[in-house]
């Protein structure tokens, strides 16, 4: 019975979202409902994902495997470990929060908004779960046509630019990676990803595939210096949009170091390590001080994930520098780190973007001049945006700090400088997050509107309480989270550390 | 060299489906000079009718063992009954489509119809063509049945313009393959395709005979690529697809590129298949070319008829080059390609007459802003038949660029098959640009649906095949490789 599990996760919400088309804009209400009723059952759903794994193996569970394209030796083949099983429930998790978001704030066209939610959640449940190269890549292209969608109907007035350079920039990255995959298909005659770990690849061939994924998930993630589409997709996309994108599309791209660029290209990436770890800590503290600067809330809090996301990478690749044969320690603490950093970047840059989200909607405006003691009218919700602040500026007890602080354990191991100069996030998000609370949230009122703001609403009180308890939870008690995936990150690392000349 | 004629009612079993196309184009000619006006559809509905009958003929001939007949100048294998299966349908759908348009633009009279099966019988004896003469006959009933089909619009300025402009070039075209096929026939002493591979294939080749074979062999490629739409010889293609009534640019789109891409395999493959090594460096250019300036040009275009006949010429790069490969996977992969080339193709044009209206062409890209308030279903229609065509999985287009691709990178051309992928992306765009009007703009004028529910009907199945053999491409792939 579990062995269907995975589909259904997959397949439920893409023919409910085309259910819900079906019922079209006029029967809204319905179509609410219905979103609302399937995001919430494929979400218990992806708790027995939870209770049903085994932490004991490093092997794909829940796996599912019958033939697709015999003329390449395709299979529709799917399984989770550690690291995705986790993904898959913040995806699932997320979605609930944007189908509750968009319930009455979007008036256009509300079934169809709904639905591209819905079908993008399947399609990224597809991206986490796929172990063959091309359904992983089919998976992961359909998932920009929703999210082109989005951002391009219900977005803000530059949504069409913001759109186009979205889907381009993420198209041309992922290109790179289909090359790469028929590569080792026309070499290994096999798609399966799990073959790939085990194909050899010469020091070349490694380098050329390393920096083909590179652009791919570089873009994702994204990296410095190929960021520039994020700000201007955040920006405009509905706040729905900015969450998914933050919470779960971002992901993808780290993900995929993990799924691909370890353990296909070990030595390439032992060998471009400095690379990338010199990139990260240019999106650490360049983009941090980006951020500082920004008037825009939207993109204040799209260049603090991008810099947020310097930490993934940053975690992924000193493992290399940290490496010690004796003690495995570090090395694991950045790679546990990192996935930690993106679990928990998931919950606090979603309830960043629904904080600007709700002033938003007041107001229709992400000007932070616009704003200035709105915890004079809103305190509840002044309360419950302090507290994201501060976890986005990674205090102790939140979720924001454990994955930074794992990530600046291993980097000590690699090299004192690369911690010290991740540690200065630390100064310089806080500076820049409590930075714009202070000028929103506090202060005296000088904008007559903002005195007339209505307190959040019983809908957006349980949004945002839903997250506070999880950036909380995960803050003071990661220990279950980092036991599911330890395993499975211990694999990892043996396969990045082995080398396949 | 020329067998003795035979002649025995058995072998004329293998011609069947060509037989009764002719017979019945014979038929309706006549019965459409006593239809008077009321009954004309009768005409329509009579064809319809032949090409049925004719596909179920050629169905029936799959998997027959491979017959010649003729005095060896007609061939019968599973490449020509399964074209001509695929040559059907598509024609039936494309006909249903045209006489939507034809009907709202005043274009309806029954020697259109009659035009259409003539190609048919033209492109069908390409298909099957195992002499170059036969193969040169049949790319003449069809190419002079075109003409008129374009000209039949004779109050059109832009019909008559692309008339000639089509005629002029096309009999350019046919002199140089004319030219290519005299030059092989004088080195090698005949027109029969298996005689000229025996020829091509012999070890003893002087250095003047490979010389002079080489020469018409140019001249041959040249007289395909034209057929083709290849670039550098693609000039034709936009002002004759944009000067065309719609409904005569979806069928010249369509259903001549597969009996092309036959008359390729028969030529090239079949005949000159020793010279692959020839012939496949000059493919490889005009591939190239033809991909890159098909991307490169339409992304200026407003016209999304021309657009449309760019974007033609870079999928016709693509499945040039799935023959440069010169194994039989690759040229399986040319075939796949082409077949959801015409899908899609059918698809698109579909799109565009469903929304036509009298007086109204729906031919620029700004006329589908706002199209998703108005009509979202087959807003969601052309949604996934642009994103098929910039190749986007999980739709069919995706898996016939992953199919070339996969071969031409098996054949050790990696660099190739890099620019083509960067080409691939910068085409996205135009594509995207429809979508953008589709969705994110807001129309001035309400776009109404008036067309009859066949052909809405046709065109939501159309493009749901898109997405369903993209989901499933397996038996299509396996075929498309099965017929070499």
């Amino acid at each position: 019975m579990q062995n269907t599990l995975l589909s259904l996760l997959i397949w439920l919400p893409i023919l409910g979202g085309g259910l819900v088309i079906l019922l079209g804009n006029k029967r809204a209400t319905t179509a609410r409902w219905m979103s609302l009723a399937l995001s919430v059952l494929v979400f218990v759903m992806s708790l027995s994902l939870w209770t049903g794994f085994d932490s004991s193996t490093h092997l794909m569970q829940f796996v599912e495997k019958s033939a697709w394209i015999a003329q390449f030796n395709i299979n529709y083949h799917i399984g989770v470990d550690g690291i995705s099983m986790l993904l898959i429930i913040l995806t699932t998790f997320s979605t609930i929060l944007v189908i509750v978001t968009g319930w009455e704030v979007i008036q256009k066209q509300p079934a169809h908004y709904m639905a591209a939610f819905l079908m993008m959640e399947g399609l990224i449940i597809g991206v986490f779960s796929a172990l063959d190269g091309i359904l992983f890549y089919a998976f992961w292209e359909a998932s920009l046509i929703p999210m082109l969608l989005i951002v391009g109907i219900w977005g803000g007035d530059n949504r069409i630019y913001a759109a186009i350079k979205f889907f381009l920039y993420t198209f041309l990255g992922s290109v790179f990676m289909l090359i790469s995959l028929i590569y080792m298909y026309n070499k290994g005659g096999s798609f399966s990803i799990l073959d790939m770990h085990n194909l050899s690849l010469t020091v070349t061939e490694q380098a050329w595939i390393f920096w083909a994924f590179f652009i791919a998930f570089a873009v994702k993630v994204p990296m410095f210096p190929v960021h520039t589409w994020l700000p201007d997709a955040h920006v405009q996309a509905p706040t729905g949009g900015s969450v998914i994108l933050a919470a779960i599309m971002l992901k993808m791209g780290g993900y995929g170091f993990f799924r691909f660029s370890l353990p296909i290209t070990p030595d390439a990436s032992l060998q471009f390590s400095d690379v990338m770890i010199v990139l990260s800590l240019i999106a650490v503290v360049y983009i941090g001080f980006v951020a500082l600067v920004q008037r825009d809330m939207k993109k204040l809090i799209a260049y603090s994930s991008i810099s947020h996301m310097g930490f993934v990478t940053l975690g992924v690749f000193a493992l290399f520098l940290a490496y010690n044969p004796n003690n495995l320690e570090g090395a694991l603490l950045g790679l546990e780190g990192a996935m930690i950093q993106m679990i928990s970047h998931g919950f606090i840059s979603a309830a960043m973007f629904l904080v600007v989200g709700v002033l938003y909607d007041r107001l229709h405006s992400r000007e932070i001049s616009t704003y200035g003691g709105v915890i004079n009218s809103m305190p509840k919700f002044t309360g419950f945006a302090v507290l994201f602040a501060m976890a986005n500026a990674g205090l102790p007890g939140t979720s924001g700090f454990v994955g930074e602080f794992m990530v600046i354990l291993g980097a000590v191991q690699a090299n004192i400088w690369y911690a010290v100069l991740a540690s200065t996030t630390l100064i310089v998000g806080a500076a820049y997050t409590l930075w714009m609370v202070k000028r929103v949230f506090w202060g005296a009122i000088t904008n007559p509107a903002v005195e007339t703001l209505n307190d959040i609403n019983g809908r957006e009180f349980s949004i945002l309480a839903i997250l506070a308890l999880a950036v909380l939870v995960i803050g003071l008690y990661p220990q279950p989270m980092i036991e599911v995936m330890h395993t499975s990150i211990e694999h990892l690392l043996n396969q990045a550390l082995t080398s396949k000349l | 060299m020329i067998n003795t004629f035979q002649f025995d009612t058995a072998s004329l079993m293998v011609a069947l489906p060509e037989i009764f196309l002719l017979s019945a184009i014979v038929v309706v000619l006549l019965l459409d000079l006593f239809l008077t006006k009321p009954f004309k559809q009768v005409t329509y509905y009579l064809m319809q009718l032949s090409l049925l009958i004719t596909g179920i003929l050629s169905f029936n001939l799959i998997g027959q063992p491979e017959t010649i007949i003729f005095s060896n100048s007609f061939v019968l294998d599973d490449l020509a009954s399964v074209f001509k299966v695929f040559m059907m349908a598509a024609s039936m759908v494309a006909m249903v489509y045209s006489r939507h348009y034809l009907v709202q633009h005043s274009l309806f009279r029954g020697e259109y119809f009659v035009l259409v099966m003539l190609s048919i019988l033209g492109m069908m004896v390409m298909v099957s063509g195992y002499s170059l003469l036969t193969l040169y006959l049949g790319l003449e009933i069809l190419s002079l049945s075109l003409y008129t089909l374009i000209a039949i619009a004779r109050n059109r300025a832009g019909a008559i313009e692309a008339a000639l402009k089509y005629f002029v070039l096309g009999a350019i075209a046919s002199g140089l393959l004319l030219y290519g096929m005299s030059m092989v026939y004088g080195i090698s002493g005949s027109l029969n395709i298996a005689e000229i591979a025996i020829f091509a294939n012999s070890a003893e080749l002087a250095s003047r005979e490979v010389l002079v074979l080489n020469f018409g062999l140019v001249f041959l490629a040249i007289g395909i690529a034209f057929k083709l739409g290849a670039v550098p010889f693609h000039m034709w293609v936009p002002d004759v697809y944009q000067g065309s009534p719609t409904s005569v640019t979806l069928f010249i789109s369509t259903v001549p590129k597969i009996a092309a891409v036959a008359m390729l395999v028969r030529i090239l493959v079949d005949g000159l298949g020793a010279m692959q090594t020839y012939w496949s460096d000059l493919f490889m250019v005009l591939a190239i070319l033809s991909i890159a300036i098909g991307s490169i040009v339409a992304l200026m275009q407003t016209n999304i008829k021309r657009m449309l006949a760019y974007s033609t010429i870079s999928h016709i790069g693509y499945v040039l080059l799935g023959f440069v490969t010169g194994v039989v996977t690759g040229y399986g992969s040319a075939v796949f390609y082409i077949l959801t080339y015409v899908l899609m193709s059918l698809a698109a044009f579909g799109v565009i007459i469903l929304l036509n209206k009298k007086g109204f062409e729906a031919d620029l890209i700004s006329d589908y802003r706002g199209l998703n308030a108005h009509s979202p279903w087959f807003a969601l229609m052309m949604l996934m038949i642009m994103l098929s065509m910039a190749g986007v999985p999980p739709f069919i287009g995706f898996y016939a660029k992953l199919f070339v691709l996969q071969q031409v990178m098996s054949s050790g051309m990696i660099v190739v098959a890099i620019i083509v992928i960067v080409f691939a992306v910068i085409s996205a765009y135009y594509y995207l640009q429809i979508i953008k009007s589709m969705y994110f703009e807001e129309g001035d004028k309400k776009i109404s649906i008036s067309a009859p529910m066949d052909i809405q009907l046709v065109v939501s199945i159309n493009t749901i095949l898109i997405l369903v053999v993209g989901l499933f491409p397996d038996f299509w792939m396996k075929l498309a490789v099965s017929l070499f």
